[in-house]
């Protein structure tokens, strides 16, 4: 399960809004399943249906794209991994905004999907530059630190740590973190509270 | 950089290693899991041929999708049937202990793990569950992961991670009557906005929060992550010890006096250095209520929705949409606004302490006509606790429906949901558009004792009028 990811090129859409929640990504009642199956038509679902055919993601020009371009706080609410699901299963593998809810960037993350800032001038640029020109090609690169369209650049930011992972192919922690499974016993070892009370006799 | 906190000291004991990325590998000390994000992470180590590396160390319940009418198995709602199926095999499977419905302890499982003493400070805790801040109120490092994260602890009891800043949040002075800990929360959330808090871990402190009981601070913590930061923790002092001594899971005998010993030297020293420090006087904090889409969006029950000119530019935006999605305007005063449905419950206040606050309202009242009103127990226990003081027919004399425990109408995964447009109040934590599971549902975030105000008035009302 390693892939690298080092750039992400495709066609950008963009969803202009501050503190987008992921009961708005994905409504409570998508999550009353077993698997993550069949997502991606719930995503937005209740925006979309209000806005009858003008959301972004029902826009016959933003169809295909793979780079969405969100604002400030993306994705707070919930931690259902259901939300950055639903987005990757309807073909996004890249997000730009001003900033992102933690636990959000941390699913979106451990599924292998780079979200990345920009400054709000940035954003905005970026934003407007797609919804003139849909068709035109949104790189984000992960070894620069940059993301481009046509003849513009801007420099993009990202937690190191994460950006490593991407650039490695690490970002599926799972077999790395029970490789060290000798480790995790002694650090548990230490901590008090792993041998006492009922839990630790159960 | 933060040195010296509880945030470091808990983090650096639990710190694995660190993996080639730079990412900590953090051992996490108590795994919650419920029925909605947990499937799909067991059908992953399932997948990759993974065992459950400390089964003992995962605790289990449902809570999100259970009816709170008729418990009867099997669920009259075949995907809610499935979805606790899946929960008891994989449990069983994986010898991992399960509170299930009619176990006594069953409950929403930030409520049932602080009340059984799974709970304690000094722990890191985990749980693909944003309110899982709550338990920080213990003193514990505790957020929520998604599910690809829950797969990760179920196989390793770890977490790659990086770490988080700490805010020091000093709230000062006694609240003034009619004034909850719900209301401190909305206040704080309120003032530093819902993003305030993306990348910083809070701690609560001052004398207000050293004031308050267990549940209080559990109210104050659940809603940490309204404001942005994925965990809020209360330093543990005397009040957490005699909240914890003799609980189910708690230590016993010489590891009790261990633990105080321990308890302690894990707290914030007094000369801790935090990346930022934002200070309250209590006396400034008013009964708040939510008048928009975000749980930023509050005012004090005697304002008026703000002005447009009156918020920071980038906040305008989300007011306009929150205008036309209440149907509220500018400068209308809260007050008075028309209440359908009223619901006390949820990880934020479904606890004992909140009943009774609730209760006080509805004794000897009676609910609006025209209001549905409803009150559901956070776990068995509260339940049981309240029936034995007669709680329950407090409410239900005054009108209210009394409940099966179980997350209910917070987020509506059962039969518990607004209809249309329908008007909440509701004591829980969120009111994004579409949370109570009406697309168009709106709902009113307050106090508990507020939202029984509301239902005895049918309007939002100042709760000190009853007082």
């Amino acid at each position: 399960m390693v892939s690298e990811v080092k750039t992400v090129s495709g066609c950008g859409i963009p969803l202009v809004g501050n503190d987008i929640d992921t009961d708005r990504i994905i409504p409570a009642r998508y999550l009353k399943a077993l698997t993550f199956d069949g997502l991606g038509e719930g995503a937005f679902i209740d925006d979309r249906t209000a806005l009858k055919g003008e959301h972004p993601f029902d826009q016959s020009q933003y169809q295909g794209a793979k780079v969405l371009i969100v604002n400030r706080n993306f994705g707070c609410g919930s931690s259902r991994e259901h939300a950055p699901q639903a987005i990757a299963k309807w073909g996004i593998q890249a997000l730009i905004g001003e900033s992102f809810a933690e636990i959000f960037f941390g699913n979106c993350a451990a599924m292998g999907i780079p979200c990345v800032t920009g400054d709000a001038v940035t954003v905005k640029q970026l934003q407007e530059l797609i919804t003139a020109n849909p068709q035109a090609v949104v790189t984000v690169n992960l070894e620069t630190l940059q993301v481009q369209i046509g003849d513009y650049t801007a420099s993009v930011a990202i937690d190191e740590g994460t950006r490593s992972t991407f650039i490695s192919g690490t970002w599926d922690a799972c077999g790395q973190l029970v490789a060290n499974a000798d480790q995790v016993r002694a650090t548990a070892g230490k901590l008090p509270y792993v041998s006492w009370g009922n839990l630790a006799a159960s | 950089m933060s040195k010296g906190t509880l945030f470091d000291k808990v983090w650096d004991l639990h710190t694995v290693g660190t993996l080639p990325s730079g990412l900590t590998q953090l051992f996490i000390g108590l795994h919650l899991i419920h029925e909605v994000t947990s499937p799909q992470a067991f059908a992953m180590l399932r997948e990759r041929g993974l065992k459950v590396l400390f089964p003992e160390r995962t605790v289990a319940t449902v809570d999100h999708i259970v009816p709170t009418e008729n418990q009867a198995r099997p669920f009259a709602d075949r995907l809610a049937e499935e979805m606790i199926q899946a929960l008891e095999h994989n449990c069983q499977e994986n010898n991992i202990t399960f509170y299930n419905i009619g176990s006594g302890s069953q409950g929403i499982v930030h409520v049932i793990a602080p009340e059984l003493g799974l709970t304690q400070p000094g722990m890191t805790i985990a749980c693909g569950d944003s309110h899982t801040s709550s338990h920080g109120a213990f003193g514990a490092i505790a957020f929520g992961i998604g599910t690809s994260q829950v797969r990760d602890i179920l196989a390793s009891q770890t977490l790659a991670l990086s770490k988080l800043k700490v805010r020091k949040i000093e709230v000062n002075g006694t609240l003034n009557p009619g004034v909850y800990a719900k209301d401190v929360i909305l206040h704080i959330i309120r003032t530093l906005g819902v993003k305030g808090g993306v990348g910083y871990g809070y701690e609560f402190a001052g004398t207000t929060f050293e004031q308050m009981n267990m549940e209080e601070r559990m109210t104050v913590c659940n809603m940490a992550i309204e404001g942005g930061a994925r965990c809020g923790y209360v330093n543990p002092d005397q009040v957490t010890y005699d909240y914890l001594k003799g609980r189910d899971f708690a230590p016993i005998d010489a590891d009790w006096d261990q633990a105080v010993v321990w308890w302690e030297s894990i707290k914030s020293d007094a000369d801790a250095h935090y990346d930022d420090l934002v200070v309250f006087d209590a006396a400034e904090i008013s009964p708040t209520v939510t008048w928009g889409i975000t749980p930023g969006q509050g005012i004090g029950v005697n304002q008026s929705v703000p002005q447009p000119e009156e918020l920071l530019e980038e906040d305008r935006f989300i007011a306009e949409e929150a205008y036309r999605y209440m149907d509220l305007y500018p400068g209308q005063p809260i007050k008075g606004t028309k209440i359908d449905v009223c619901f006390i419950g949820s990880c934020t206040n479904g606890r004992i302490t909140d009943l009774r606050e609730a209760a006080k309202i509805a004794k000897g009242r009676h609910v609006a006509e025209g209001i549905k009103a409803f009150v559901v127990p956070g776990s068995e226990r509260v339940k049981q606790e309240a029936e034995a003081e007669g709680l329950d027919k407090i409410f239900q004399e005054a009108g209210f429906e009394w409940r099966e425990p179980g997350c209910s109408m917070c987020l509506a995964m059962n039969p518990d949901k607004l209809q249309g447009r329908q008007i909440s109040a509701s004591s829980s934590n969120r009111n994004f558009k579409g949370r109570q599971g009406s697309s168009s549902g709106r709902t009113l975030l307050m106090s508990p004792a507020m939202v029984a105000t509301a239902a005895i008035k049918g309007e939002v009302s100042d709760v000190r009028e009853l007082l």
